[in-house]
């Protein structure tokens, strides 16, 4: 599903130039579950970024489903990123003025749908997370862990290849993280392949594999026994 | 950009961003009201002026003797120039075609009694024709007329201020005024709106006049009227070929400028309506600094509205819009609520111009007005410069990587 070779990605910063990945390869098949794991700075968030076309890499090769995804213009890769992929953010990334299901439609929109069918739609990722009764409701009458799921809805209601997900705990309490890994391990056993960066160890565990990073290499890629969250805790 | 989604997606986020569409509604309606406002004033301003200089006749060329300074034909320079009756009418035999009424004028001032009152006044010496080229308005009695001057009557024609000097609360037709050694009787009491100064003047027959004068045949100066229908080039040819009739009678060298002057009306309302134009460029120029300051103002709210923006835009981009429909989306909206407020703000002006009316008379405006088109010009100029305004932030915005956009404040 994601094949990435010899990737490498440096900032400017002035003059000077900061070298973040150094070469990673990685291969990820389908209806994977792999956590990215590292501290701050290791370069977790760049690789992310660059799998989901949110940022170019200098140097090297990524094949996402086997398309190359190589100099793409803007709107190449915002019609890729809509087919292919879909993102949860620590911080949600809800539109503030939107209700839950207007959120969860609007990949819907972007693909072209008509509003019928986006309503359909929506309201059906929105009950596969449980929320279907908060469908009117404003992310600001939503708890975190509600949000989060909200926003796992919408990744999800375009039917991407990869989800991606940046830290989607980070900004959870622990029961609520609980809730939103489930759902996630939900999501992957019924076949999405899902990426998820995590600095967090028992988050990490409860993905099939963790790949660590360390000062933009990946210094241990290994399969691990999922811990399974509970659905009901 | 008609797709009914599009603008579900826009009435949605006017909906729910009160603020800032009040905010830059506000500023475009604001701009393009001021604007229309001050063109009317600037119209008004002008109307008030025209009103000024339509005291006298405007088609009246005013003849005067002057002294020459060029000798010429045998005469020295310095000789002074007279006009008699034999150019009067001269002026009527040859240019039949261009006139409407003449008239001389024989400027004096005497000392009047009446009873116990005595006062000194202007007096002029005229023909009928006078009363129309100055505009006078007859209150009661009547004007000098054609038996007067035949007859060389001694019948005045007084000014209001006169009367109320002199007569106070007597009824002055018909009493006899004392000049020297004759009195005069008043036919009639005139006013006009041009001051006080005229209507402390006393009209008499020039004829009679003369006779006062040892019967001689001078007069001071003429003013003849041509008729309107001529327009004002025309009014310019007569008035060359008025000037080449008399310096050709008169001895006057062709280049002398200082032997008759002519002045013509015409001319000079033509060099006042000048002058109010340059007004009115003036209030346009304020008009367009109006304009400039309200596309200023709606350009740093659109910054300001996509800075605002950013975040979701950004979110937006993650799920899959193209730059295209970001830069769409935030167009559409400026545009929409430009074009509304713009409109709302147009048609207020206008309805507050066209109420105006005479209101501001003491500012010397009177029925300010904006014609249409110079409103929907500006109205429009204001939209597309808004657009323009709101572009150049919205593609900045959909060109920011959505990364930098998501990123945790």
């Amino acid at each position: 599903m994601i094949s990435i070779k010899n990737l490498h990605k440096s900032y400017k910063m002035g003059d000077s130039s900061l070298h973040v990945l150094k070469g990673i390869d990685i291969e990820v098949g389908e209806g994977e579950l792999v956590a990215i794991m590292g501290s701050s700075g290791s370069g977790k968030s760049t690789l992310l970024n660059i799998l989901g076309m949110l940022d170019l890499l200098d140097e090297g090769e990524y094949r996402l489903d086997n398309v190359m995804i190589k100099n793409l213009n803007e709107t190449t890769a915002a019609n890729y990123r809509n087919k292919f992929l879909g993102f949860v953010f620590q911080s949600f990334n809800l539109i503030n003025y939107k209700t839950a299901l207007e959120n969860v439609s609007l990949p819907l929109y972007y693909q072209g749908l008509g509003r019928k069918i986006r309503q359909e739609k929506a309201l059906e990722y929105l009950e596969k997370v449980g929320l279907k009764e908060w469908a009117s409701h404003l992310p600001s009458e939503l708890s975190g862990g509600q949000k989060q799921r909200v926003a796992i809805a919408r990744a999800l209601a375009s039917q991407p290849k990869v989800l991606l997900a940046d830290e989607p705990t980070g900004a959870l309490d622990s029961k609520t993280s609980m809730e939103v890994m489930a759902l996630i391990q939900q999501i992957n056993n019924e076949g999405k392949t899902i990426l998820v960066v995590t600095h967090e160890l028992d988050i990490a565990q409860m993905c099939k594999r963790v790949v660590t990073l360390k000062d933009g290499v990946i210094v241990k890629d290994e399969k691990v026994k999922q811990v399974i969250v509970p659905t009901h805790v | 950009m008609f797709s009914r989604d599009r603008w579900q997606e826009i009435f949605q986020t006017i909906r729910k961003n009160r603020l800032r569409t009040v905010l830059s509604g506000f500023t475009v309606a604001l701009g393009i009201f001021i604007f229309i406002v001050l063109f009317g004033f600037g119209n008004g301003l002008k109307n008030s002026f025209k009103q000024f200089f339509l005291d006298d006749a405007t088609n009246t060329l005013w003849i005067s003797p002057g002294k020459t300074s060029k000798p010429y034909r045998g005469f020295k320079a310095n000789r002074r120039i007279e006009f008699d009756n034999s150019d009067l009418k001269d002026i009527q035999d040859n240019f039949k075609f261009f006139l409407e009424d003449i008239t001389p004028r024989i400027n004096r001032s005497a000392k009047v009694k009446y009873k116990g009152e005595s006062n000194n006044y202007s007096f002029r010496g005229v023909a009928p024709g006078h009363q129309s080229i100055e505009k006078t308005v007859i209150m009661q009695g009547r004007y000098i007329n054609q038996d007067d001057i035949l007859n060389k009557t001694k019948n005045i024609v007084i000014g209001r201020l006169v009367a109320k000097d002199l007569f106070k609360e007597e009824d002055p037709i018909g009493k006899y005024l004392e000049m020297g050694p004759s009195a005069f009787k008043v036919i009639g009491i005139f006013q006009d709106q041009s001051g006080d100064r005229e209507e402390r003047i006393i009209y008499m027959p020039y004829t009679t006049r003369q006779l006062i004068e040892k019967n001689n045949d001078k007069i001071s100066s003429i003013i003849v009227s041509f008729r309107p229908e001529m327009g004002y080039k025309t009014s310019l040819l007569f008035e060359k070929q008025l000037r080449q009739f008399f310096k050709n009678k008169k001895a006057i060298d062709p280049r002398d400028n200082n032997g008759i002057y002519i002045r013509n009306v015409a001319d000079q309302i033509r060099q006042n309506q000048q002058f109010a134009s340059v007004l009115q460029l003036i209030v346009a120029f304020v008009g367009i600094g109006t304009l400039i300051a309200g596309i200023i103002g709606i350009s740093n709210i659109m910054v300001f509205v996509v800075k605002e923006r950013t975040k979701e835009l950004g979110i937006r981009k993650a799920l899959g819009a193209t730059p295209k429909s970001v830069i769409g989306m935030v167009l559409q909206e400026s545009i929409f609520i430009t074009a509304l407020s713009g409109i709302f703000g147009m048609i207020l002006g206008i309805a507050l111009l066209s109420n105006m009316g005479d209101r501001l008379e003491r500012f010397f405006i009177i029925d300010p007005y904006i014609e249409n088109s110079t409103a929907f010009v500006a109205t429009f100029l204001l939209i597309v410069f808004g657009a323009i305004a709101g572009y150049i932030p919205a593609k900045r915005a959909a060109s920011i990587k959505p990364i930098v956009a998501l990123r945790d404040e």
